[in-house]
């Protein structure tokens, strides 16, 4: 018990850098996923095949070389001196958009041919077609996954600890160093990771019920 | 379709390529082959297995059975716990102190299973009972003692910093405001230096090893942790790295043991104690820490088990 509340400032920093982590690189990921989605669909053949490289490349590797890619490589080469934050949020954001896109075309695939033909018929672009007809249909089918995909990444999140930022991994590895009992600093980062995934559950949950319609 | 079959190969390859080259990269930084610790130098010590001990402790009577002693010990550091990738074996300062006293408590270095344990499961390793003892840069702390026993200890390490051999702004601790310093995720030293007295930048990544690549690649300042530590690297990598400045706080280091068990703790420390007076653990230095520039000094007084 006296772990929480002798650490309790440590905690809190390294709550919110979970937080702030899984947050920022959501965002990375959702907007380059539905870029990547729509690439994927898209009748340009440049595009899909970018779409393809992209998702198999990330997806496939581990999410602990793309951190080494970013923290070792990506400096050398490109930024020298990008804030270890900046690094992280890219590589969680990066891979985690390989996934939000995969999710994004089986929604995709759920919409009938026949609702992008119409659309086409009376005169939409791709753009048109994508935005007004198929997107929002996908979307509804594609809340549940897309909910998994962010509690992983609440938990992948983890790895960015031990690569130069604040979170709860990192409080974890403090205190087990400062002799601390290793079951009850599990106990309470175990209880605070609940409390983010379980936000993020009931979020989804609650666009599920909005979204809802009858077929 | 055509199409669809060459872009997934054509990502297979990006692939490949990408993972290749991330390989790559990080054997580039190994790729300078560093000076290892030389298990040659530690081959020519051998300690005189005792007969027949009996010692009133659980840890040892299960020990005994098995016919096997179980030690904790680190892998990660150059002339104080080093495993050797290629041929397994451990070899170390550290090391030679677990020998002598596994000797001491009758088992031969045949009859060491060593086990590497991460820092963060060190306590609970020796309380649960995977290992019989660890040994391991292990600094005795107040924290530590409430949940295992130490004997010791045999050995007060520092703090100190590694730079890169043209570093010329970096003295000491007192030098480093502003700079970007490195140290393992949680670990003391990285508390230290962030202190504003110090007023470090820091940098925390997962192992020492990164730590010397991103020095290696400007990345960092310096690299801080016990300066033990800290010389074997420089020892592995004398063209490129060096140790400044001196020790700037105390680790004592101990042996880790399982709490309550005063039988053991009380063997433990008496033979250290008999090999620190038979010149046995000068030797084992000499042949280890010795070898990274670390200078010699008379073993501590032991603080008595209580």
């Amino acid at each position: 018990m006296n772990v929480l509340t002798d650490n309790l400032s440590l905690f809190r920093e390294g709550f919110i850098g979970t937080v702030e982590l899984t947050v920022v690189s959501g965002i990375i990921a959702m907007v380059l996923g539905v870029i990547i989605a729509a690439f994927r669909v898209s009748p340009v053949p440049p595009l899909r095949v970018f779409g393809t490289a992209w998702v198999n490349i990330l997806r496939n590797t581990p999410l602990t070389l793309l951190f080494l890619v970013a923290f070792f490589i990506l400096p050398k080469i490109l930024f020298p001196d990008m804030d270890s934050f900046v690094l992280g949020v890219v590589a969680l954001g990066f891979y985690t958009s390989s996934f939000v896109a995969e999710a994004l075309r089986s929604g995709i695939n759920t919409v009938p041919m026949g609702q992008a033909e119409a659309a086409r018929a009376i005169g939409m672009s791709f753009t048109q077609v994508m935005r007004v007809v198929v997107l929002p249909q996908a979307t509804r089918a594609v809340i549940a996954p897309m909910g998994s995909i962010f509690i992983a990444l609440t938990k992948n999140s983890a790895i960015a600890g031990g690569f130069d930022n604040v979170d709860l991994f990192n409080v974890t590895k403090t205190l087990s160093n400062d002799g601390y009992d290793i079951t009850m600093i599990f106990v309470w980062v175990t209880l605070a990771y609940l409390i983010i995934t379980y936000a993020i559950n009931g979020a989804f949950r609650l666009l599920e019920h909005r979204m809802e319609v009858a077929r | 379709m055509k199409l669809r079959k060459s872009a997934a190969t054509a990502a297979a390859i990006a692939a490949l390529a990408l993972t290749a080259t991330a390989c790559g990269g990080k054997e580039g930084s190994a790729g300078d082959k560093p000076e290892g610790p030389d298990s040659k130098d530690t081959k020519a010590l051998s300690y005189t297995v005792k007969k027949d001990v009996s010692i009133d402790s659980s840890v040892f009577k299960d020990a005994k059975k098995r016919g096997k002693l179980v030690i904790g010990a680190k892998a990660d550091q150059p002339y104080l716990g080093f495993q050797d990738q290629s041929t397994k074996e451990y070899s170390g300062f550290d090391i030679e102190i677990a020998k002598m006293i596994a000797a001491d408590l009758g088992f031969s270095p045949k009859q060491i299973e060593w086990k590497t344990v991460d820092s963060g499961a060190r306590e609970t390793a020796v309380s649960k009972g995977d290992v019989d003892f660890m040994i391991g840069t292990y600094t005795i702390n107040d924290e530590r003692k409430k949940q295992i026993d130490f004997a010791g200890p045999y050995y007060h390490a520092g703090a100190s910093l590694l730079v890169r051999k043209d570093e010329k702004d970096i003295k000491g601790p007192e030098t480093v405001r502003g700079k970007k310093v490195c140290s393992i995720v949680g670990s003391t030293p990285l508390q230290n230096i962030k202190k504003p007295k110090y007023g470090a930048k820091v940098t925390e990544l997962s192992k020492y090893s990164e730590c010397v690549a991103q020095m290696l690649n400007n990345q960092v300042d310096a690299v801080t942790t016990d300066d033990a530590i800290l010389m074997g690297y420089a020892a592995q990598n004398p063209k490129k790295l060096k140790v400044v400045g001196k020790p700037f706080s105390d680790e004592p280091y101990g042996v880790g043991l399982k709490k309550g068990d005063k039988a053991l703790q009380k063997a433990v420390a008496d033979a250290i104690k008999a090999h620190q007076e038979n010149g046995d653990y000068k030797k084992a230095f000499d042949a280890t820490i010795g070898k990274s520039g670390s200078e010699y000094k008379d073993p501590p007084a032991f603080t008595d088990p209580k």
